[in-house]
């Protein structure tokens, strides 16, 4: 068929749709999946509402002074873990494929002992360190008492950072690898050294992979210094525990966590975007979806 | 040795395994002067060309840049393995421009450029700029400063790459096959920049399938094949006149 007999068609032609009405598919799947669960959900409410749940206990106690010196504390463990994590996971990182034998020995040993046992162990360990080195420091120079420097905050520190490095340095090797060598060799052409090729052009290009793991890391690591409760650090769990041991309120101080620990975790989230956009600047599918 | 004799090689030899890549390959490079590299895939082109610059370490051999012997230190009858920091001063009088570019994504044609300077040569930011932009200039790019690799078509991705290698004042620019990964239509303003570069009297080792480049604008070219030199000489030579049967055969199956 021609152009000019096209256009001499009939209106009625077959090939002549642009009149007839458009009928949307129905996604009849999907309102029956809606309705299941908005009935859930309006269970869901009930159940909490006619429940054992005094809400007033849960209004006041949501910014009562222990609450929040325990959010703050929280918050404050999370950036120091995490700033510890990022760092030895970093240099661990760097360390496993420097080439270097040693250095990659001590990295794959690192990564096998501090992935091998629980947080919660680790923790504790660090907790009772003065059982098995009752001093610290350089004899005759200077010398603590271990019991005095391992606070509750230094152990946790230590017990969550530590493991932490472990995992994130995997996180960053990954990252690593995801750079092609090519850029690798750019740099090296234009005399760059080591470590100045992996600050100004590896590690930037690596963490466009590196923020979402990374991410998903911190928002677990808001959680898991709940695990410092267990050696008296009184982060938000702790506090909200010792009140309800005296008044009893177990749910109710249990759901005034959840509701701070749910709030960072949204702002992290929302925080992880725009560090996501950042790092991706100069990559297509970033900018084509802004 | 020979004060215009910019680059000498003298039989470099390069094992991967127990598989020779380069086989006692001998070169010499005046100072101003375009050296071709021509010959088939695998023959050890790219293998020299990044023994040029340590991207790979040699077996045996020896490569001289401006009298000065690459990647060892003599000190009496003695060779030492230099530092990594004497490696990358090294590296600095030498530019590469590589077959995919490897431009950095996260900096825009500009950044590319200024990069080497200012990190690694101490160079003030402002005159790096002002520099960066005089070759965006004359690689013809000057409206493409602040546009980041993704954003540039091949053509003009290599054409920063080179601007990048020249930012960083070379005695010498290693190129290798800087227009194989190019559309057809795109080669002409890569060559056209290398020959610009060629005519500002820049020393150029010059890997290439470019035939018609070669004949133009090389001085010399070097036929090589399994490793080896098979044949090189002025370009004008080798490339009509070629003395080996191999490279009569590989010039002819090139042009058609
Ligand atoms: N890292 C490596 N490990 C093992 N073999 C290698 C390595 N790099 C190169 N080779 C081998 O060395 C030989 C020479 O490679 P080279 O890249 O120098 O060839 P070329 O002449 O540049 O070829 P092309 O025109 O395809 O780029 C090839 O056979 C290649 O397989
Ligand atoms: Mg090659």
């Amino acid at each position: 068929m021609n152009v000019a007999s096209l256009a001499t068609q009939p209106a009625d032609s077959k090939y002549e749709i642009a009149h007839l009405k458009l009928v949307p598919k129905r996604h009849i799947g999907r309102m029956i999946a809606a309705g299941v669960v908005l009935l859930l959900f309006a269970g869901l409410v009930r159940a909490f509402s006619v429940g054992q749940i005094e809400w007033s206990y849960v209004r006041d106690f949501l910014f009562a002074p222990a609450i929040l010196a325990g959010l703050y504390n929280t918050l404050l463990m999370t950036v120091a873990a995490m700033g510890l994590g990022i760092v030895l996971g970093v240099v661990i990182a760097i360390m496993r494929i420097s080439g270097n034998p040693v250095l990659s020995s001590i990295a794959i040993g690192y990564i096998w002992v501090f992935r091998g046992a629980p947080a919660l162990l680790q923790l504790m360990l660090w907790f009772n360190l003065a059982l098995i080195f009752p001093t610290l420091g350089i004899p005759g120079l200077f010398e603590f008492r271990t019991v005095d420097v391992m606070t509750p905050f230094v152990a946790a520190v230590l017990g969550l950072g530590i493991s932490q490095g472990a995992y994130t340095s995997e996180v960053v090797r990954s990252g690593l690898l995801s750079v092609d060598s090519g850029q690798y060799e750019a740099a090296r052409t234009i005399g760059m050294k080591q470590m100045m090729m992996l600050r100004r052009i590896v590690l930037p290009q690596a963490m466009r992979v590196m923020v979402p793991p990374v991410g998903n890391e911190v928002i677990g690591m808001v959680k898991l210094t709940s695990l410092a409760s267990v050696i008296q650090y009184s982060e938000i769990l702790h506090n909200a525990q010792i009140i309800y041991f005296a008044n009893t309120r177990v749910l109710e101080l249990l759901l005034v966590a959840s509701f701070w620990y749910l709030l960072v975790v949204s702002v992290l989230s929302i925080g992880q975007h725009y560090i996501e956009r950042y790092f991706g600047r100069g990559s297509k599918s970033i900018r084509s979806s802004m | 040795m020979n004060q215009d004799i910019l680059v000498k090689a003298i039989d470099v030899t390069k094992n991967y395994g127990t598989f020779r890549a380069l086989d006692k390959v001998s070169l010499e490079v005046a100072r101003g002067e375009v050296s071709c590299i021509i010959g088939p895939s695998g023959s050890g082109k790219s293998t020299l060309l990044r023994c040029i610059n340590l991207l790979e370490r040699m077996d045996s051999g020896a490569i001289w840049v401006k009298d000065e012997l690459i990647g060892y230190r003599r000190d009496g009858n003695n060779l030492h393995e230099i530092s990594d920091a004497e490696i990358s001063r090294q590296r600095q009088r030498i530019g590469m421009v590589f077959q995919r570019f490897n431009l950095f994504p996260h900096k825009t044609a500009l950044e590319n450029i200024i990069e080497g300077p200012v990190q690694v040569l101490g160079e003030p930011v402002k005159e790096a700029r002002d520099r960066a932009s005089a070759l965006l200039e004359r690689v013809g790019l000057a409206d493409k400063a602040n546009h980041y690799p993704s954003e540039l078509s091949g053509g003009q991705q290599q054409r920063v790459a080179i601007a990048r290698a020249m930012g960083m004042r070379p005695d010498l620019i290693l190129f290798d096959e800087p227009t194989s990964a190019l559309d057809p239509e795109l080669v002409s303003e890569v060559l056209d920049v290398m020959r610009d570069l060629a005519a500002s009297g820049m020393t150029m080792i010059v890997v290439t399938h470019e035939l018609g480049f070669a004949r133009n604008v090389a001085n010399t070219v070097t036929f090589m094949e399994t490793g080896k030199v098979v044949e090189t000489g002025l370009a004008s030579e080798v490339l009509s006149t070629p003395k080996s049967a191999r490279t009569a055969e590989f010039i002819k199956a090139v042009r058609s």
